[in-house]
């Protein structure tokens, strides 16, 4: 039961992006009675779209847009051109995510009371405690089908081949904290089938056993009749009124063609790169900084984890890429502990490929008998990807190109990330703890790889007690716009060492709750 | 299992599969559409060895440049296991796309010229020619980060790498959801890992 809304209908709430937080915030809103519609850049893929194929996945559904990487990170050279690895479309990353659910560590979100003034960074505390998420939390973990948790009431995910191994190794060098919070049924859930242990999760799940807003939160909230889905409609710039509030969107259909949806409420949900070049985008006399920046922390503050991976060759054959691609997690490193020399802490996630992906991102720009000898083990493969906090930092930010324009005559982003040295130690110990667990299950051979393109961007607009700090309240309302609203991962005040997405949905669900009533109340 | 390390722990039961192709050679050549155009060799080829007869596909570019591509294409990635026939299946396209992309052409004739240019100072004959991969090699560590080894290495990772073709050798399957996922057929099966 879709509907269609007038453009000039100015009671509607206005969903910019349709993936975890969008999809999320579009399924709480209607289920609230709200009226909204959601403008997303991408196409409308269904399962029927979807390959086991890794290329064909990349090159179907990422956002391929030009952005430059920038400043003194790895990508410059290895990923010059996709310093993020993102996806356009309906549900958009949540159909290319690996499903793993964790939550933020009570001291998480406290950074700066926890590690205090950290030199070179900029930290600080989110307005909001674990406390105030936790019940959000449970609503996320039942909603997305999180298996192995109270909430959902699933069983876990059985263990495959690639799970043993690192469990085995992770056990013998004495870790204890060994989960696997994953957003797959393991029995039919929620409309949805059980899990086949396909292995292609991170290519859209096929069966639609992994949660996808593509399949979950969008369809439901169009079925309440409350929701208008426009695909391939790429917002170019918030409008706004004299008294500075938001008054709706311009944006690009298809064929290029513009048109204005008028707005009761805006909420921008594009992703850390794009939410926060929207809002530079949309500078006017009145906002020359683009909109709800008087902080100036729009585009600042950008992060994407402090990431490394690594392959192992195993004694024997795995076959990491049968089953669910989330092998082991070991949870053990994640606590605040600096006599490892460094603040905050990180998981070590056993992550599959599939060949073409560890031929590619095992040494880019490597090749020779280094190279072939390795993937010839493939089989006997585990892997690692390090998952740890990333400091804040002023300097690590999006900004627009001086000069060069993307197709809609928008100028293209730049993704400027520096390492601080607390990530160059925290790399590094994760690196040297995943050779002792590989070794302790006899592997032969070790190789540490260069982060992959950013697949977790979080931090562009960020949550802050005082507006000086940051860009929205602990609600993701502008500091600077009422009506404004940030709905995606670049709400975060720290990036924690938990893949963001439970998180971002946990607060989309509280953001919900919040409109709703702010709407009732007549406040927005 | 059957290990290729460690027989000695070798059980029942792990679905391990052998790395290599299991079609034979005939129906290779005759071949799906992946080997169309290599399985496609004239009477004339037949006489030639065989990586000679594999260069002389090479219409456009010419037989000598075809050789050298190929050979330098399994020095970027040498599987000694894999024939020359797969890393073919890589850079065949390449000749199509020379015929109607004068820009690549030239980066190929030059690269290979200037490779060849290397290779006769050094070792005294065109890189192809030149006898150990040691050799060889040597001399692509010099031309490594220019324009064209740049192209030939970035699409051998997708066009050797994401070859269908060549999964087997690796244990790769491949995709599995219209065979039902790997529920009933060993993503659970390791067997080798000592006892907690
Ligand atoms: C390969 C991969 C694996 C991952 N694995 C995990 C994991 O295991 N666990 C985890 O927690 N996270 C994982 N992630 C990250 C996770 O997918 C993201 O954190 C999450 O989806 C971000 O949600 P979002 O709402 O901010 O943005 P997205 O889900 O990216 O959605 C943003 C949408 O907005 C659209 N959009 C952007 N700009 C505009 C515009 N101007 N107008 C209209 N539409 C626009 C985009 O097209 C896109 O569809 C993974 C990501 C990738 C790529
Ligand atoms: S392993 Fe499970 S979740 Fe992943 S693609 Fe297969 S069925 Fe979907």
């Amino acid at each position: 039961m879709s509907k269609t809304f007038s453009k000039d209908d100015n009671s509607v709430v206005v969903i910019v992006g349709s993936g975890a937080g969008g999809g999320t915030l579009a399924d709480e809103l209607t289920r609230q009675g709200v009226d909204v519609v959601i403008l997303e850049a991408g196409k409308h893929h269904t399962q029927d779209d979807f390959e086991n194929d890794e290329w064909a996945m990349f090159a179907k559904i990422s956002w391929l847009d030009k952005r430059i990487s920038a400043g003194g990170w790895h990508h410059t050279e290895t990923y010059p051109n996709l310093p993020a690895w993102i996806v356009k479309g309906v549900g958009g990353s949540t159909m290319h995510w690996s499903g793993l659910a964790l939550r933020f560590m009570e001291h998480e979100f406290k950074t700066r009371t926890t590690y205090g003034d950290v030199p070179g960074a900029n930290v600080l505390d989110w307005p909001i405690s674990y406390e105030e998420l936790a019940p959000y939390y449970e609503v996320a973990e039942r909603k997305m089908g999180v298996a192995g948790t109270k909430a959902s009431g699933l069983p876990p995910m059985p263990p495959n081949n690639h799970y043993k191994v690192i469990e085995a190794g992770a056990r013998k060098i004495g870790y204890k904290e060994i989960v696997r919070p994953v957003a797959s049924n393991t029995r039919p859930n929620d409309g949805r089938p059980a899990c086949q242990q396909i292995g292609y999760c991170m290519q859209g799940c096929k069966i639609g056993a992994k949660w996808s807003t593509l399949y979950s939160e969008i369809p439901r909230a169009m079925k309440t009749g409350h929701a208008e889905l426009r695909p391939q409609s790429m917002v170019l710039r918030i409008e706004h009124d004299s008294s500075g509030k938001a008054t709706g969107v311009l944006y690009a259909d298809k064929d290029g063609n513009h048109h204005l949806q008028k707005a009761r409420v805006v909420c921008v949900a594009g992703n850390s790169i794009e939410s926060p070049r929207l809002l530079l985008n949309s500078a006017s006399s009145q906002f020359p900084n683009g909109l709800a920046n008087s902080s100036g922390q729009v585009g600042r503050n950008y992060m994407n984890h402090t990431t490394a991976a690594a392959l192992t060759i195993n004694p024997g054959p795995v076959y990491m890429y049968r089953g669910f691609d989330i092998a082991a997690v070991v949870s053990d490193e994640v606590a605040n502990n600096t006599r490892r020399g460094f603040v905050g802490g990180y998981h070590l996630e056993g992550l599959a490929l599939h060949l073409p992906f560890t031929a590619a991102f095992m040494k880019p720009g490597g090749w020779g008998r280094e190279v072939s000898s390795a993937l010839e083990m493939y089989d006997h493969m585990s892997c690692v990807w390090v998952c740890g906090e990333d400091l804040a930092q002023e300097e690590n930010s999006i900004t627009l190109h001086p000069t060069e324009k993307d197709q809609h005559g928008l100028p293209i982003p730049i993704v400027t990330k520096t390492d601080h040295t607390n990530d160059a130690a925290m790399r590094r110990h994760g690196l040297a703890q995943w050779r002792k667990l590989s070794e302790a299950v006899g592997a032969t051979r070790v190789i540490d790889m260069p982060p992959y393109p950013a697949s977790h961007n979080m931090g562009t607009n960020r949550m802050s007690a005082k507006a000086r700090d940051g860009v929205v309240n602990k609600w993701g309302q502008t500091h600077d716009i009422k009506n404004l609203f940030v709905s995606d991962g670049s709400q975060f005040t720290s990036s924690g060492a938990a893949n963001p997405t439970l998180t971002i949905v946990a607060l989309a669900i509280r953001q919900a709750e919040y409109i709703a009533g702010a709407m009732k109340r007549r406040e927005l | 299992m059957k290990d290729d390390q460690h027989g000695s722990l070798a059980t029942a039961d792990m679905r391990v599969l052998e790395k290599r192709i299991t079609v034979s050679r005939r129906a290779f050549l005759k071949g799906s559409g992946m080997a169309a155009g290599v399985g496609a060799l004239s009477a004339g080829s037949l006489m030639l060895p065989a990586r000679d007869a594999l260069a002389a596909e090479f219409t456009t570019l010419g037989a000598a440049t075809g050789k050298t591509l190929l050979v330098m294409a399994r020095d970027i990635f040498p599987h000694d296991k894999i024939s020359d026939r797969y890393y073919m299946l890589a850079i065949e396209p390449y000749d199509a796309k020379a015929a109607k992309d004068p820009a690549l052409a030239k980066l190929i004739g030059d690269g290979v010229a200037q490779l060849d240019a290397l290779a006769r100072t050094r070792f005294g004959k065109p890189y192809a020619e030149v006898d150990t991969e040691v050799q060889r090699v040597s001399l692509l560590y010099e031309i490594e980060h220019g324009a064209f080894f740049q192209k030939i290495k970035g699409d051998m990772v997708t066009g050797f790498y994401n070859n269908k073709a060549v999964w087997p050798f690796f244990g790769e399957e491949g995709s599995s959801w219209e065979k039902g996922g790997y529920i009933n057929r060993g993503f659970d099966d390791i067997d080798w890992l000592p006892k907690a």
